[in-house]
């Protein structure tokens, strides 16, 4: 079919015969045909039986677009019915191939074949991986959306390495069920799914009432589940309580025995990998209560022992644990957070308050800490707000020594700015002051010292990007000092600071976040000694707390991507890196 | 080697006086046949499709066709004047020629020396598909009964018509008279509906009142049942004249009669009542586009009929199933078991005999009495056993007797194979017997072998290494294998589209595949080259498979037919026609005598191998079928499709004999254990299950009744007859494999 001159060649080619005009729109419109199939694949979805027509603007604009002004609107309306229904046919026929490639998802090769059935060459040009959009313009009252064609340059694309092959095809075996019982291995799914495990623990009365997952039978609830029981014998009511097995078999055991052993052990390469297993492994559900109950007792233990090696460990494994997709730690918390807390406020975590670095501790616990009331916090049990309240009461105690003081600023710090702007910048005059006595006032325990610069320097760190956010451009050293005290001055610079930082492309902050992702400890009590207590954050903490909370009345603001960067935090204070660049400990 | 069509004639009742010449121009139409291809897909018939002018047209061609005779009857029979074979319309059934032989090519096959093999059987309806019948095309545009592809002359029936606004009354009408009968009719009156109401939608639509047409469907298409949704939603884009031509599911419905089974008194009333009220529209549309099927004694109920319908034209009739079916296995040969092999050596003196006496009585029982429902030994020809083969034989019985017993408190283990990085590309995989190898055929066109156990796969050498090796050695067998290229996988190039069939020969010597490129290529495991490619389909073959006894094997694609084919014959020995879809599953019976097909019609057909014959047709399906298999006994047959339920047949008694539901996706893949204790099922949900095949057929009663009428009644025991569900990660299952010690192998490519 060649070109076209006029509209009756169009409406000729209709008339004649099927196959022809078939043919001619293929070739011609086809960006309108691979576009309806879209549209048809969405009507597809909702079942509507009417059928849906292109708009008679679309064979307007293909029209122009192969040369073909002034089409007629009848030939419009003729054209677009015709197209629409040939369109629906292959949309039909793609979905067979769809079904014999064993997909869910219709393909453009699927499409390429169903033209092939029909005996028209198919479209090239539109085997991507990718989703290809849309793009619309719209302009002289008519509306158009097209595929951005991107003018590639052939030299870009030769000097451009080549990509990594992608991996071949391979096989891999493994136990799906062994005599009718699946074990848990990594390559099986979770025996009992997050999400059973949430609704278990938040909304204990819903396993209660039989059938819930399935068909509304307790037979079919039972049997559907794929916990290990399989075997398929016990039926009935004994499925109407949900189990809770509190038996380990014996390579449970082991695996607890050693795992326990290698995350508290002396090889750092063990633990790496234990934490690792504990991080990723599916089937750890069951020994849950075991690890919970390790470590509270272990934290309660080693503060009393001052065995600041040992809390860090632990508190890598409740990470780990926090890690793991599989588990949901909800029933577990009243023993988790306590241990979590202690880390965080407790007076003295080391032997040698002056030397160990116990504050890159208690970043990393309160850290947790804001993970576990981001991911946990209900209004049911208002974990955030009573760990706020705890954090708060001591931090406004005028007793408080420096190291739990440290620790209550970190732990809301960590909970976000709207706790930040709500509980922490109204205390800033008051903590400069107390900080103020201890710098500049008579001679003190070196202890003290240390703890107020490490308090000094978190509150500039935390209140310096929130005040960047909340306060109006200029920036007044006056002013500063006037709001918030002897703080006001420094505050200020790290304002200034924050503020340009901001501005500047995220690209080097960006590079050190994802450097510093580790969750493990050693790293960041290594590094925050390098940097005083900048330590690194993880971006998962980072995020907002959800803003369910009593204490952050407004919507939650995001936070700073990431500190403001912690070089020159080191710079500004050098007397406080200095000292703690000694104190590495481990 | 011959090759037969099969085709029915439509029983006449419902016809009318046009089917009264069927039988004369079935017999004068294989001189017809040569030229009578050219009819199949293009004759164009631009203006108003009258009865006369399609019969002009046909006059024409024959006149052309220099079939005097033929034509002779044919003006003589429609009553048309003797001048009415002027040429002045000749151009219309002109353009034929240049298309004429693409569509005659019938596998290269003299056209008339087949057409006068074909025998009309009634026992199935059939729609005579694509290319490869445009011969049976031909006879029906000569009979000129609405039964034929030729689309203007199909569509002509609907030209009569009554008044088009009044349809909307007829269908109320009708709905209102059913919803008002007695319960016990109302479910099998219901049944109606849908047929009536894609007639007169269809009618409307061909009588160009596209508005009215439109507000029919609009009203009364909520009224069907949901397994007619996707059906309806091809009717509905269909919303003018020019796009019936050619429309395939359209076709299906107007060649094939809807089969509807209705109790006598049901039928009464329908009658009585449309009599009543004169409503002919209704009537007409039943006389001529319906076929039922009445029986005597209570009427079925809602579920019954749920059931059983659902495919694409109505249930089957009765009378299809009632050819009798070998279900019986064949006679095993005997081979004498040698006892000096390294196994038995460990066994005590007293362990030889035990082990032997199972086995020869086993044996014996089945060789002393044949069993009365077996085929014949040599009902078809099977290939003679090769030493090899008894050497397997001896191996598969060895490994039979460590098999484990497996039972509802007794599962099997389930070893998953999981391909990796397949990229979505995994179309299709079969493991061998023995377990030993596992291939996979994908959407970049090739075919990968994988051995699975530490022996790597290893080729023959090449020619001329093949030359110096010292051809009098004992290890010659070995010698010849080229030890440098082993590897654990091997991949086979040559398909020019993606791989969605693919099947091991039974000595594991052979691999077959077949792709969307149309053809299938038969591989060789000793070279790891392709043999043959075996060409016929020409459109996609969706599934393949070899006999359990090896050399033949079976094929079935788009083109709506399946074919038998032996490996030493380029061209198929039977075409198993009749489906009104795509085939997309093909199965042979253990015995080899007959082979199931499943189709994107949602029906199951059964074939008889050495006639060609269709003895079985298995509505109920409510989706295109995917999987099928059958007992190890041969007794029974299960099938799984899109709409995730798997049904059990009784091949015996054409018989539905359980339904077990609890997928919630397409079923790729059933397989029996060893002994037939557990069904296994696989799925795009991501789920393997097991099933208590053992109480699914022990509960069964099949009393004379429902023998002899095919009522069924299935209790609803899916949830018990579960005996196991194992949720992979992300991983649809497409195999699933027994081991012959029953080990469930599984395979599925990892979907992230």
């Amino acid at each position: 079919m060649s070109l076209i001159h006029s509209e009756t060649l169009v409406v000729n080619c209709l008339r004649c015969s099927w196959v022809d005009p078939f043919k001619f729109h293929c070739s011609k419109l086809s960006i309108v045909l691979s576009r309806f199939v879209i549209s048809a694949m969405a009507e597809e979805r909702r079942q509507k039986q009417c059928s849906v027509v292109l708009p008679t603007e679309s064979m307007k604009a293909m029209a122009e677009s192969v040369g073909v002004g002034q089409l007629q609107e009848d030939s419009c309306v003729a054209l677009s019915e015709e197209v629409s229904y040939r369109i629906k046919e292959i949309a039909q026929d793609a979905l067979k191939f769809m079904h014999h490639g064993k997909r869910r998802k219709l393909t453009t090769s699927d499409i390429d074949n169903a033209l092939k059935l029909k005996n028209v060459e198919p479209l090239y040009g539109f085997q991507s991986q990718e989703f290809i959009p849309f793009r619309f313009a719209s302009g002289g009252g008519r509306e158009l959306h097209f595929y951005e064609e991107k003018e590639v340059d052939l030299s870009d694309i030769i000097n451009t390495p080549l990509p990594r092959v992608p991996l071949d095809v391979s096989l891999k075996a493994h136990w799906l069920s062994i005599e009718g019982v699946q074990p848990s291995i990594p390559e099986n799914p979770p025996p009992a799914s997050k999400e059973q495990q949430k609704t278990e623990s938040t909304e204990p009365l819903k396993v209660v009432k039989p059938g819930q997952e399935e068909k509304g039978t307790i037979q079919g609830k039972g049997q559907s589940t794929t916990t290990p029981d399989g075997k398929g014998k016990e039926k009935g009511l004994i499925r109407l309580k949900p189990r809770s097995t509190h038996e380990l078999s014996v390579e449970q055991q082991l695996y607890y025995k050693e795992i326990t052993e290698a995350c508290v052990g002396s090889c750092e390469a063990k633990r790496a990998e234990a934490l690792q297993s504990i991080a990723t492994d599916p089937g750890l559900y069951q020994m849950l209560p075991r690890f919970s109950t390790f470590i509270s007792e272990g934290v309660r233990v080693n503060v009393v022992q001052n065995n600041l090696a040992l809390l860090i460990y632990l508190m890598r494994m409740v990470k780990a644990l926090m890690d793991n997709p599989t588990l949901y730690l909800e029933k577990y918390l009243h023993e988790l957070i306590p241990a979590v807390v202690t880390c965080i406020v407790s007076k003295q975590l080391c032997l040698r308050p002056d030397v160990d670095n116990h504050w890159a501790l208690r970043d990393f616990a309160a850290r947790l800490m804001a993970q576990s009331c981001k991911t946990f916090s209900t209004t049911t049990n208002n974990i955030q707000s009573r760990v706020t309240k705890t954090l708060t009461k001591s931090l406004f105690d005028d007793k408080t020594q420096w190291t739990t003081r440290y620790g209550c600023i970190a732990g809301l710090a960590e909970l976000g700015a709207d706790v930040i702007k709500t509980l922490i910048l109204p205390r800033l005059t008051v903590e400069g002051a107390r900080i103020k006595a201890v710098m500049e006032g008579p001679v003190v325990s070196n202890i003290d010292k240390i703890g107020a610069e490490h308090v000094q320097t978190l509150l500039l760190k935390h209140c310096a990007s929130v005040i960047a956010k909340i306060r109006p451009q200029p920036d007044n050293v006056e002013q500063y000092r006037a709001e918030y005290g002897y703080l006001g001055p420094m505050l200020c610079s790290h304002v200034v600071k924050a503020r340009t930082q901001a501005t500047l492309q995220a690209q080097q902050v960006n590079r050190t976040t994802l450097t510093i992702t580790q969750p493990r400890p050693t790293l960041s009590v290594s590094q925050s000694g390098l940097t005083g207590s900048g330590g690194p954050r993880t971006p998962s903490i980072i995020k907002v707390p959800s803003s369910l909370t009593l204490m952050s009345p407004r919507p939650g603001t995001p936070s700073q991507p990431s500190p403001p960067a912690t070089k020159y935090i080191v710079m500004g204070t050098s007397a406080g890196a200095a000292s703690t660049q000694q104190v590495r400990v481990i | 080697m011959y090759i037969k069509y099969i085709k029915s004639e439509p029983p006449s009742d419902g016809f009318g006086n046009s089917n009264a010449n069927d039988g004369r121009l079935l017999s004068s139409s294989p001189g017809a046949g040569t030229g009578g291809t050219a009819t199949g897909n293009n004759k164009p018939a631009p203006g108003p499709p009258e009865e006369q002018q399609t019969l002009l047209a046909v006059l024409q061609f024959l006149k052309k066709s220099k079939l005097a005779e033929s034509a002779e009857i044919l003006r003589r029979e429609a009553g048309l004047p003797e001048d009415a074979l002027d040429p002045k319309g000749t151009d219309a059934s002109g353009s034929g020629p240049g298309l004429a032989a693409g569509s005659g090519q019938v596998d290269g096959v003299d056209a008339s020396s087949l057409l006068s093999r074909v025998t009309v059987s009634s026992s199935a309806a059939a729609q005579a598909p694509k290319k490869d019948s445009s011969l049976a095309a031909c006879f029906y545009s000569l009979s000129a009964s609405p039964d034929q592809p030729d689309v203007s002359v199909v569509l002509s029936a609907y030209s009569q018509q009554g008044d088009p606004s009044l349809y909307d009354a007829y269908y109320s009408g009708l709905k209102r008279f059913i919803e008002s009968v007695l319960d016990c009719h109302r479910a099998e009156l219901s049944q109606l509906f849908y047929p009536l109401f894609v007639h007169m939608y269809l009618e409307l639509v061909y009588n160009n009142n596209e508005s009215v047409a439109k507000a029919f469907f609009e009203k009364f298409s909520g009224d069907q049942e949901c397994y007619y949704e996707q059906d309806l939603r091809i009717l509905s884009s269909l919303t003018k004249k020019e796009h019936m031509k050619g429309n395939e599911t359209l076709l299906d419905f107007r060649t094939s009669k809807f089969v509807l089974r209705i109790s006598r008194d049901s039928y009464q009333l329908l009658k009585r009542h449309l009599q009543e009220r004169q409503n002919n529209q209704i009537w007409n549309i039943i006389q001529e586009h319906l076929y039922i099927d009445i029986f005597d004694g209570m009427p079925r109920s809602k579920s019954q009929i749920d059931a059983m319908s659902g495919s694409l034209a109505g249930e089957a009739r009765r009378e299809a199933n009632k050819a009798k079916v070998f279900y019986g296995l064949l006679k095993e040969p005997e081979i004498e078991l040698p006892l000096d092999d390294e196994d038995e050596e460990a066994e005590n003196e007293e362990g030889k005999p035990k082990k032997k006496k199972p086995k020869k009585d086993s044996m014996g029982s089945k060789s002393k009495k044949q069993d009365p429902n077996a085929p014949l030994q040599t009902r078809i020809p099977l290939p003679e056993l090769k030493d090899s083969d008894k050497l397997d034989k001896i191996m598969y019985m060895k490994e039979s007797t460590k098999r484990i017993r497996l039972g509802s408190d007794n599962l099997p283990s389930i070893c998953f194979y999981t391909f990796l990085n397949a990229y979505q590309g995994l179309t299709a995989v079969d493991v061998t017997d023995d377990s030993s190898l596992i291939a996979g055929g994908f959407a970049d066109s090739t075919v990968r072998v994988w051995s699975v156990t530490p022996k790597k796969l290893r080729k023959v050498k090449s020619a001329a290494d093949l030359n110096l090796i010292d051809k009098e050695s004992d290890d010659v067998l070995e010698r010849i294998m080229d030890e440098k290229t082993a590897s654990e996988l091997k991949i086979l190039y040559g398909h020019s589209g993606p791989v969605y069939g693919i099947s091991f020969s039974p000595d594991r010597n052979y691999l077959l595949s077949s792709s969307e490129d149309g053809t299938i290529r038969l591989w060789s495991l000793q070279t790891f080259t392709c043999l043959v490619g075996y060409k016929g389909h020409n459109y996609p073959v969706w599934d393949t498979q070899f006999s359990p006894y090896g050399y033949y094997f079976v094929s079935g694609g788009h083109d709506r037919v399946a074919r038998l084919w032996a490996t030493d014959h380029y061209q198929p020995l039977r075409i198993f026609a009749g489906h009104l879809a795509d085939i997309t599953c093909t199965r042979f019976h253990p015995n080899s005598n007959y082979v199931a097909t499943g189709s994107s019609d949602r029906t199951i057909r059964l074939w008889d191998v050495l006639n060609g014959n269709c003895v079985r047709i298995f509505t109920g399906h409510k989706g295109p079928i995917h999987a099928l298999a059958f007992s190890p006994n041969g007794k029974f047959l299960a099938s799984g499709a899109t709409d995730g339920r798997v049904l059990l047949w009784d091949i015996g008694h054409g018989l539905m004999v359980g339904e077990l539901k609890g997928h919630t996706d397409t079923i790729y893949s059933l397989r029996f254990s060893r002994d037939g204790e557990i069904l296994a099922s696989g799925s795009m949900d991501n789920t393997v299950r097991l099933w208590d095949a053992m109480k699914a057929f022990d509960d069964l009663e099949t009393d004379d009744f429902t023998a002899a009428t095919g009522h069924i009644h299935l209790q609803d025991n899916s949830q018990e007859l579960l005996l196991g569900t194992y949720m992979t990660k992300s991983t649809p299952v497409l195999h699933l494999h027994f081991t012959r010690r029953n080990l469930l192998l599984a395979a599925g490519a990892y979907n992230p």
